[in-house]
Order: C-alpha cells, then sequence, then structure tokens
C-alpha cells in the first residue's frame, strides 16, 4: 500500500467528519488544514529548497490583514479575498526573495526574522491605522453556508478550507514532483552543480520563496475568516517560530509533514495547558524533544520508517535505507 | 375530538404544574443542583504570562468558596485554559469553553485583543462575558454588547479622575500629556478631555505621543518643557514612565506631575527612575497594596495572606495582581449569590448588572461597586496617591467618576 492510495481514503474521511464532528472540532479541525497549507509554503521554501525561514507569521500576517481589510473596507466577498491574499503574498514574498538571495543560510534566517518582529508593529503604524485598526484589530463576520445549504457556518467553512487545501496540495505535490522541483531540490543539494546544469538559481529561489509566502499568506486569509478577528498580538515572532517548529516536527521535505505539523501546533499546547497549568511551555518543550528524538526526519519520515520497518525483511532493510538517502 | 382537547388541556395542566414546580430553580448550560460551571482563558504561557497568576488566584479563591460549602450549596466548577495572549487561541478557548465544556459563562478573560476577539461570538450565543481583566473603556457599552462587561477603573475614568483633581487644585494650569500612541494612551486622553470640557483647548498646551518601539521619550519630554507646561500627565508603560520621570527631573523641569497607574510599581519604575526624582509624583489605587504598611494589620490583608498561605502557597505574598484575582472573584461570587436558583445566563448577567453598593474585603475603604443595566463599569473610584520617595502614599478622598 503506497502512500498515494492513501489519500482518496484520507479525503472521504475527512469530508465525513462533519457528520460526527461538533462544531467547536470542526473550527479546531478547520485551523488544523489553515495551518498545514501555512506549513506547506514553508516547506517548499525550508524543506525542498533548503532556505531557512523565520518569518512566515509575517506572510500569513499579510494573507490575514489582506483578507481581512478586503472584507472590511472595500467590501470583497470572503471567497475572493482567498486568491487576493494569494496574490499580494506571492509577489511581497518574490520581492523579499530578491535581495534576501545574496543572503545564505542562517542570514537569510535573520533576516526573515527581523521581518517577522517587524510586522506587529508595522500593523499597528499610525497611517496605516485607518486600514489595519492599529491595535484594535479588525473584527470579521463569518460567512454562512451558501445556496441554502444545511451546514452551520463552521461546517461550509470546513468544507471551504478543506476544498481549498486540497486543491493548493495537489498542485504543491505536482510542481514539486516535476522538472521545477527537481530544480528547487537540486538547489538545496548542490547550488553549483544545479547551476552548472543550467538552472537559473537566482530566479529559482526567489520564485520559490513567492509561490512559499503565496500558500501562507492564502492560509493567513482562511485563518482571518475562520478566526473573524485580526489584530497586531495574534501575528507575533512567536507565530513564526511555532510555524518552524511544526514543519521540522511533521517533516520538514515532505508534503504530508505538514499535515502532521498542524496537528501537532494545533493540539499540543492545548494538551500542555491541560497537563500543567503552572509550566506549560515546559511541557510543550517536552513533547518537542521527544518528537525530535524519536522521530528525526518528523513524524513524515517516522511513518516511512515504520513502514519499510514493517513490509521489508531484515537483509532488505539496509539497502532500502541506502535507497532513501540517495533520493 | 373532545378526548383530543381535554388529553391537550391536560398535558398543559401538567406542564403549568411542572413549571410552578421548577420556578425556584432555572438552570442554564453549566449550573446544576450541585455545581456552577465557570470558564475563563488566561495567558500562563506567552509574552503576558506574567499575569497568569491572576487565573491561579481566582481558581485559588473558588476552592477556599468550595471548601466553606460552596454557594447556595452549588461548588464551583473552574476552567480557566491557557490562550498563550493570542487572540485566536483565545476564539478557540471561548469556543471549548461555551460549546464543549458547557460553561454557564466566562470570568475574568485576560488582555485587550483577546477579549475584542471572542465579544462578538460571547454576545451572538447570549453568553456573559463577564469581569474582563482590562482596562479599556470600550467593555462599557451595555447597548451594542449586553454580555460583555469590564471591572477595573478603565483608562478612561482614570484620566477624567487626574483632569478633575487638576480643576480642583490648580485652575490655571497649563498641561502637557505625554501619552502611548495605542488604545491605552488614546482612552486616557480622551478621559482628561472630557473632565476638563471647555477648558480642554486653553488648559491642554500641548499633547505629544511616542510608540512603543521608541528607544526614548527623551525628546518628547524636552518639547512639553518647551511648550510651558506646569502640570505634566504621563500616560506610559513603566519602561517609558521612568524614563520621562528622569528626564524631567534632569532637565530641571518641576510641574506637578501625574502618573498613570499602570506604572506605579516601585521596583519597576520608581527605583529605575531615580527615587528621589519621583517625591511628590500623583498617581491612584483601587485596591490594597499588600506592600503598603498601612494595610498590612488590617483584617482584609491578615485574611488575604491566610489565603495566600493555605491556598496559594507557591504565589509571590507581594504581587498586588494576586490581590487583583482575590478581589475580582469575590464579585463574581457576589454575583452567584445574588442569583440564588435562577442560575440562566440572563439572570447572571442582570444580576451582574444590579450590584448595589458592593464592597470587596480588598479594595480602598469608601470605593463602592455599583452597576445598573446602563452601566457596565462595576468600579469607578480610585483613591489618589503621592509618592515620597520609599512609597506611594495615599491621601484625599476616593474619587469617582465626574460624569454621574
Amino acid at each position: 500500500m503506497t502512500a498515494r492510495a492513501l489519500v482518496p481514503a484520507v479525503v472521504v474521511l475527512a469530508c465525513a467528519l462533519p457528520l460526527v464532528a461538533s462544531d467547536y472540532r470542526l473550527f479546531q479541525l478547520t485551523m488544523v488544514l489553515v495551518y498545514a497549507i501555512a506549513l506547506l509554503g514553508l516547506n517548499i521554501l525550508t524543506g525542498f529548497n533548503g532556505q531557512i525561514s523565520l518569518g512566515h507569521g509575517a506572510f500569513y500576517a499579510i494573507g490575514a490583514y489582506t483578507a481581512a481589510i478586503a472584507m472590511e473596507h472595500a467590501g470583497l466577498p470572503y471567497w475572493a479575498t482567498i486568491p487576493l491574499a494569494g496574490l499580494v503574498c506571492g509577489v511581497a514574498g518574490f520581492l523579499f526573495g530578491l535581495p534576501a538571495l545574496r543572503l545564505e543560510g542562517l542570514y537569510l534566517a535573520l533576516a526573515t526574522f527581523a521581518l517577522a518582529l517587524a510586522m506587529p508593529q508595522l500593523l499597528k503604524y499610525k497611517h496605516f491605522e485607518e486600514w489595519t485598526g492599529g491595535v484594535q484589530g479588525l473584527v470579521l463576520l463569518k460567512p454562512d453556508a451558501p445556496f441554502g445549504l444545511p451546514l452551520s457556518a463552521d461546517q461550509w467553512l470546513y468544507f471551504f478550507t478543506l476544498a481549498i487545501a486540497l486543491v493548493l496540495f495537489a498542485i504543491a505535490w505536482n510542481l514539486l514532483r516535476g522538472r521545477i522541483g527537481r530544480a528547487i531540490v537540486a538547489i538545496r543539494d548542490h547550488p553549483i552543480a544545479a547551476q552548472a546544469m543550467g538552472i537559473d538559481t537566482s530566479l529559482f529561489k526567489s520564485l520559490t520563496f513567492g509561490v512559499s509566502a503565496l500558500f501562507t499568506g492564502v492560509a493567513g486569509a482562511l485563518g482571518a475568516i475562520a478566526v473573524q478577528f485580526v489584530a497586531p498580538d495574534s501575528f507575533t515572532i512567536f507565530l513564526s517560530i511555532i510555524f518552524l517548529v511544526g514543519s521540522v516536527i511533521g517533516g520538514v521535505a515532505s508534503i504530508q509533514g505538514a499535515l502532521w505539523g498542524a496537528f501537532f501546533i494545533q493540539f499540543v499546547p492545548n494538551l500542555a495547558d491541560q497537563i500543567s497549568k503552572a509550566a506549560p511551555w515546559a511541557i510543550y518543550g517536552l513533547a518537542m524533544i521527544a518528537f525530535v528524538y524519536l522521530m528525526p526526519t518528523g513524524v513524515a519520515g517516522g511513518i516511512t520508517l515504520l513502514r519499510t520497518r514493517l513490509a521489508t525483511p531484515r537483509r532488505d532493510r539496509a539497502e532500502a535505507q541506502l535507497r532513501r538517502r540517495s533520493t | 375530538m373532545n378526548a383530543g382537547i381535554a388529553s391537550l388541556a391536560g398535558v398543559v395542566m401538567l406542564s403549568l404544574a411542572a413549571g410552578a414546580a421548577w420556578a425556584q430553580k432555572k438552570y442554564d448550560p453549566g449550573a446544576t443542583d450541585t455545581t456552577i460551571k465557570i470558564g475563563q482563558t488566561m495567558p500562563y504561557s506567552g509574552p503576558a504570562s506574567a499575569y497568569g497568576t491572576i487565573g491561579r488566584a481566582e481558581a485559588a479563591y473558588f476552592a477556599m468558596i468550595n471548601d466553606q460549602g460552596g454557594i447556595n450549596g452549588r461548588k464551583i466548577e473552574f476552567i480557566s485554559i491557557d490562550d498563550g495572549y493570542s487572540p485566536p487561541k483565545a476564539v478557540e478557548g471561548a469556543r471549548r469553553l461555551v460549546e464543549q465544556d458547557q460553561v454557564l459563562f466566562l470570568f475574568g478573560p485576560l488582555g485587550t485583543p483577546s477579549n475584542t476577539a471572542i465579544q462578538k461570538y460571547m454576545n451572538a450565543k447570549k453568553v456573559p462575558q463577564l469581569f474582563v481583566a482590562t482596562g479599556a473603556s470600550k467593555w462599557n457599552d451595555p447597548k451594542r454588547f449586553p454580555w460583555t462587561m469590564g471591572w477595573q477603573p478603565n483608562y478612561h475614568t482614570e484620566g477624567m479622575i487626574y483632569a478633575q483633581h487638576i480643576l480642583k487644585t490648580k485652575p490655571d494650569a497649563k498641561i502637557g500629556i505625554l501619552y502611548q500612541n495605542d488604545d491605552f494612551g488614546k482612552d486616557y486622553v480622551s478621559g482628561v478631555r472630557e473632565a476638563l470640557g471647555d477648558k480642554a483647548g486653553s488648559m491642554i498646551v500641548s499633547e505629544v505621543s511616542y510608540e512603543v518601539t521608541d528607544p526614548t521619550v527623551d525628546s518628547q519630554v524636552v518639547s512639553l518643557q518647551a511648550s510651558g507646561a506646569d502640570v505634566f500627565i504621563n500616560v506610559t508603560t513603566p519602561k517609558f514612565a521612568a524614563q520621562a520621570i528622569r528626564k524631567a527631573y534632569d532637565i530641571g523641569w518641576k510641574p506637578v506631575q501625574y502618573l498613570t497607574n499602570v506604572s506605579v510599581g516601585v521596583a519597576s519604575v520608581m527605583q529605575p527612575a531615580g527615587p528621589e526624582k519621583g517625591i511628590g509624583i500623583i498617581s491612584s489605587a483601587y485596591l490594597m497594596e499588600p506592600t503598603d504598611p498601612g494595610w498590612y494589620d488590617t483584617q482584609a490583608m491578615k485574611d488575604w495572606r491566610a489565603w495566600m498561605q493555605k491556598y496559594y502557597p507557591e504565589g509571590n505574598i507581594e504581587d498586588n495582581t494576586n490581590v487583583y484575582g482575590y478581589t475580582v472573584a469575590q464579585t463574581v461570587v457576589q454575583v452567584l449569590r445574588q442569583a440564588g436558583d435562577d442560575l440562566t445566563r440572563e439572570n447572571i448577567m442582570k444580576q451582574a448588572a444590579s450590584l448595589k453598593d458592593f464592597v470587596p474585603t480588598t479594595i480602598i475603604p469608601g470605593i463602592k461597586i455599583n452597576t445598573s443595566p446602563t452601566d457596565y463599569a462595576p468600579i469607578e473610584s480610585v483613591q489618589l496617591t503621592r509618592f515620597d520617595g520609599k512609597s506611594w502614599v495615599r491621601f484625599g478622598d476616593v474619587m469617582g467618576d465626574v460624569s454621574k
């Protein structure tokens, strides 16, 4: 049974969930999907292209505010804000990627970190206040199900988010397994060799940054609609760091890893809070260490490893492991 | 046909009888004969986690109430969950509490952004969002948000009280205001302006703001001095408050100074500024300070310390936020006592909006909690204090909102 064969089963399961889950659970699952899209964007950049970003919370914020401002001030319907947020963030990411190209590894991480640090304060900036609502933020209306569908607002938003998530995951999958995907990975593995093979590394890196920001921006817009509120305090530096945590825990160079990471960042803080009110972050930290220790290649990597263990006899394992390393 | 009518009448009578029997006890989700379930979101982690002690103190207070037999025989089940000071997490938390845990109401969620994020939801669901832990003035808006109520004196009121004091003691004052450019600063300035009324234009000679991101407020203080102001209202958060006090002293500016109650920390503001530079500054208080020797031997503070030792021994005995938690919890217990056996959300809100001269033990004597269907601001009075180089000394009478 390959991972691909599981996809339809997972999709059917996801579609059936609203039949059994309460509105509150659906809201949580909607947030899982939102985070999964954001992490997918980060995985494309960090996992596949090897550029470390500590600033994806900033693109998430731009997406969220684009949606909020478009709904609040321009009167756009919620669904129309999704492509708009993607476009704005894609362009912003591409432009940010251009100068950032000169920065490698840790230096890029610091540049993106600076962006994430600055974002909440930019959103409070008094000349933008008319649009952003300043520290007060903007309160949004929750969309009801259209065409008189017999769905609650939460059910509808879940399906809406699920549909967008499926489309974006399919796009990412198609993008990464083809020529472009190979070029993106080649730049990560050996930039000089990639250039020698005729890959325009600077263009590809900027484009990857743009695509990554686009995904995260769409997630931000969906998140804003689900939460019905945006404020600078929703997008602090913690958000960016938590995205990176989710990405690494889920499996950084993996598409399904984004989903696992999203489950982690949505549910582990709640779990930590239930275990201890005195030190929820200590519990959170322990969970992180446990995951990294037990599954050093992320949950996605851990699952692959487990499957090969179960499926292949001992003597084939070394060979399989070798094969995996070479891909 | 007749039989039909007869049976229908029977059903009606039965249900009427049942209604009469149950008239004494009415419950919404979260209330039973033995328990009252209350929810809360609180930043136990994240950038504002220092405030988490409020939630723990409130839980400790309810533990004491339960040990004493509860309220009208019902135990309080208090579910306080972490929101990390993140509005999306607060929305998730509020939804969990209302939809999953089925609490009767939310009590004391902390933070202006988090409460703004859940306000619409709580009001749409008609679940009380009671005694929110923030000083913004927008919680007193019963027309638009009848299910949301504040508790502490808001910044607007505090600004009015200082302006009132200026009018009384120095009617020809030339006022300079330094304020933080956000809802906190703006609420405050609007309060000062409202209390000054027509005189605001002539009395306020300078109003300068700063951003939380600014490194210092030195240039703002210099420009305030240059405006010729002889009264300085300092609406700043602790770091900037210390800077402003020091700078004013160093450049030889000697106005009458008013300092927001947000920044009265002796260790966090007055010491860094230089205690001798802050002598004479006026501020305000509404709760008993655990470190104030004037309160130390009162029965209220003795009880408070005994309670801290028994129910919250890991808490800081010098931290006045633990007095805050203790006092606001007394207020909600009063609301529940008043509600009696009618534990519907509507009645909780009705009782919260009909507190009459309620006096929690640890509030400064003379301050009373009063609310009405059109007044959702429970505490509206403070007592002025003056810094003597070591601690804040109370003076004068308790001062209330002049708008009443």
